[in-house]
């Protein structure tokens, strides 16, 4: 069980909540925002271990949190995810400040990897 | 589509539709220039010609002209030279004097002395007898009262006959002067002439080059030999121009055979005699021709190197022209292709884009019901509910490997370069065409050799390559046919695909155009660009594509790729 919280940031009401219920029921507490602003809010509130970000939203987009979040919360890892997909046996160039980049559909088990990752390359001592 | 601003590009005209075109541009670039430098050269051909006949005609005349008037002036002098002789001798002697046959012979051989051509000399009086006579026949008191020649001496004083053979068989003329006494009585010196004289007159003078001169009376009766009118004596049909006592009349006359003769005439004075010469030479124009070789020579030559010339430079300029036309052609071909793919492949990813949002909150939501039934205990058809999710989500797997293809071909249109796998390329391409293969019942097998690396190239640019290749292979089998692509590493910087198809094959004609722009054996189906293009692709890539195939035999196609191209 990973003990670690996570904030997702989707426009896509019906995706993310399918999606934080799927992690919670694998342990990770999830907090979620629609949009740029929400997120930025709720990384006042609470402490996160990982964000990770639609390319993709309405009014700040997926880029403009980024650097929001690399500038504000430098320690804090960034996992970006987009609809527009790749093409097979080849990714996106993935923006500097991301840890990774993934194609939606997800694959939950790659995220939850990539995530642990992520998380583990941020300790300190790496 | 068809109203997408990228596609309404212009489409290349196939150039060999304007082949009559290119002919009559061929033939402009031939004639004009022909023209302008072939005119001026025939021009200058045909002046010279004027020129050249100009001079050989006042040549031809003035050659006869001189020879006329030298022979002419030489005979006139002989002539009178012997008529003063004969009136010298008259003056100077007294009748009485000169009656006596020994002192005549003295005389005559004075004469012969003198000048050779003497034979006799006579002396008769005024009744017509020759009373005196020196000389080889038996002439004395022959009467020539009633001869016409007498009473031409005796009313003019002097006389020169004809030509003729008279009694002694060789011939010969006569000079006769009468001397008038005080007492009104007359005597006639009468002296017979050697017509070696005339002869001699004519000959001392050189003679051109297939010419004659010779002497005729009045009456057209030859009075010396003629080179080619005969014999002394004989009579010739000239037409002697009237009105020629004092001068010279040169008349040209063109002879059947091409020759041209000039004719001159010219009247002996004070002798019944008129010098005749004439010279006969080639026409003009083939005289010409002959004496003008190096010109002519010249004027062929020019016109052959001319028209060779102009013939080869224009073929060039019309065969750079042709291609330039093929390379833009084809440019244009490209470009619209480009345009294709590039609006094509914007429509691809935005609906791949709209398709995969839907396709996440499916795959997510299957997954949910999926956690959800795994977590909650038992309940009825649970198993039945985990299954059915699960074939959910391969769909939505499924859905969104196109999703991502789709992505693919759509960035294709950039260059770019990338590890790539051959042949999960290639199984990408045939995916493509599984519809096809199916419907069709045509058998693919693709086999590649363990350990063959990927190279560095770009993905879009191959997958077209073999898109291209493959396409051919099934348009080229019958439904039931097999295409074997077979993947190999030839050594550590080069691999080798080779597509074989059991297919009708190719004629060997066509096989050496099949990479030709605008070649194509599919007739109005075809633009025949595909393998052009693809060759193009291959060889930027920097790699080598080769045919091999033969009617019934199929095609074999060998794309060779370098695992790192050089540049």
């Amino acid at each position: 069980m990973s003990d670690f919280r996570v904030l997702l940031v989707d426009d896509e009401a019906e995706l993310a909540s399918a999606l934080v219920e799927r992690l919670e029921y694998r342990g990770i507490a999830m907090d979620y925002a629609t949009d740029g602003a929400g997120a930025l809010k709720r990384l006042q509130t609470s402490a996160y271990d990982i964000i990770v970000i639609d390319l993709k939203l309405p009014g700040m987009s997926g880029e403009e949190l980024l650097r929001i979040v690399n500038t504000s919360y430098p320690r804090l890892p960034v996992i970006m995810i987009t609809g527009h997909g790749f093409e097979e046996g080849r990714g996106y160039e993935k923006p500097a400040g991301v840890y990774d980049f993934l194609p939606k559909p997800l694959d939950l088990n790659e995220l939850i990897k990539k995530m642990n990752e992520a998380i583990k390359a941020n300790e300190p001592g790496h | 589509m068809e109203h997408n601003p990228a596609d309404i590009s212009p489409r290349p005209k196939n150039p060999t539709v304007g082949l009559p075109r290119y002919r009559r541009l061929r033939w402009n670039l031939i004639v004009i220039p022909s023209l302008a430098a072939l005119v001026p050269l025939i021009i200058m051909a045909a002046i010279n010609y004027r020129q050249d006949v100009a001079a050989y005609k006042s040549e031809s005349r003035y050659a006869i002209s001189r020879l006329l008037s030298n022979t002419r002036r030489s005979l006139q002098f002989a002539l009178e030279e012997r008529r003063a002789v004969l009136t010298l001798i008259a003056k100077n002697r007294s009748l009485e004097d000169l009656s006596n046959d020994a002192r005549l012979m003295a005389i005559l051989r004075d004469l012969k002395e003198s000048f050779g051509d003497f034979v006799d000399l006579g002396l008769i009086d005024g009744a017509g007898v020759q009373s005196f006579y020196a000389g080889p026949y038996a002439l004395k008191g022959a009467n020539y009262k009633d001869q016409p020649w007498f009473h031409e001496v005796s009313l003019r004083g002097v006389y020169v006959s004809d030509v003729f053979q008279g009694l002694r068989k060789f011939p010969h003329f006569v000079i006769a002067i009468a001397r008038e006494m005080k007492d009104g009585e007359y005597y006639v010196l009468r002296a017979t002439i050697d017509t070696e004289l005339l002869s001699r007159q004519i000959y001392a003078l050189e003679l051109i080059e297939r010419a004659d001169m010779f002497i005729i009376n009045k009456d057209g009766v030859l009075q010396t030999r003629s080179a080619f009118h005969g014999e002394v004596l004989d009579s010739v049909a000239l037409n002697i121009p009237p009105h020629i006592l004092d001068r010279e009349i040169i008349e040209e006359k063109d002879l059947p055979g091409g020759e041209r003769m000039t004719m001159g005439f010219a009247a002996i004075a004070g002798s019944p005699f008129v010098l005749v010469a004439l010279s006969v030479r080639e026409a003009s124009f083939t005289h010409w021709l002959y004496e003008r070789s190096d010109v002519i020579l010249f004027l062929i030559a020019s016109v052959v190197v001319i028209l060779v010339v102009v013939s080869f430079r224009s073929k060039h300029v019309i065969s750079r022209l042709q291609e330039s036309d093929s390379r833009r052609a084809k440019m244009l071909h490209n470009l619209e292709y480009t345009n294709k793919m590039a609006t094509l492949g914007r429509l691809a990813a935005g609906v791949a884009h709209e398709v995969n949002n839907p396709l996440a909150i499916i795959n997510e939501k299957a997954g949910l019901i999926k956690d959800i039934a795994t977590h909650e205990g038992d309940f009825p058809k649970k198993d039945k509910i985990i299954s059915l999710v699960d074939s959910i989500t391969t769909s939505v797997d499924r859905c969104s490997r196109v999703t991502r293809r789709l992505l693919g071909f759509g960035r294709r249109m950039e260059t770019r370069r990338e590890q790539i796998d051959v042949k999960s390329l290639i199984d990408d391409v045939l995916d493509f065409q599984r519809t096809e293969a199916a419907h069709r019942n045509i058998r693919i097998n693709v086999q590649s050799a363990p350990e063959v690396s990927p190279i560095q190239s770009d993905r879009g640019q191959l997958q077209q390559v073999f898109l291209n290749i493959i396409s051919n292979a099934y348009a080229a089998v019958e439904d039931g046919g097999t295409i074997d692509v077979a993947i190999s590493q030839l050594n550590s910087n080069e691999i080798a695909v080779t597509v074989t198809d059991d297919g009708v094959g190719i004629e060997p004609k066509d096989l050496q155009n099949i990479f030709e722009p605008f070649f194509s054996t599919k007739g109005e189906a075809g633009t025949g660009l595909g393998l052009s293009i693809t060759k193009d692709i291959v060889e930027k890539l920097g790699g080598i594509i080769e045919v091999q195939s033969g009617i019934g035999k199929g095609t074999v196609f060998t794309v060779n790729m370098p695992v790192e191209k050089v540049d």
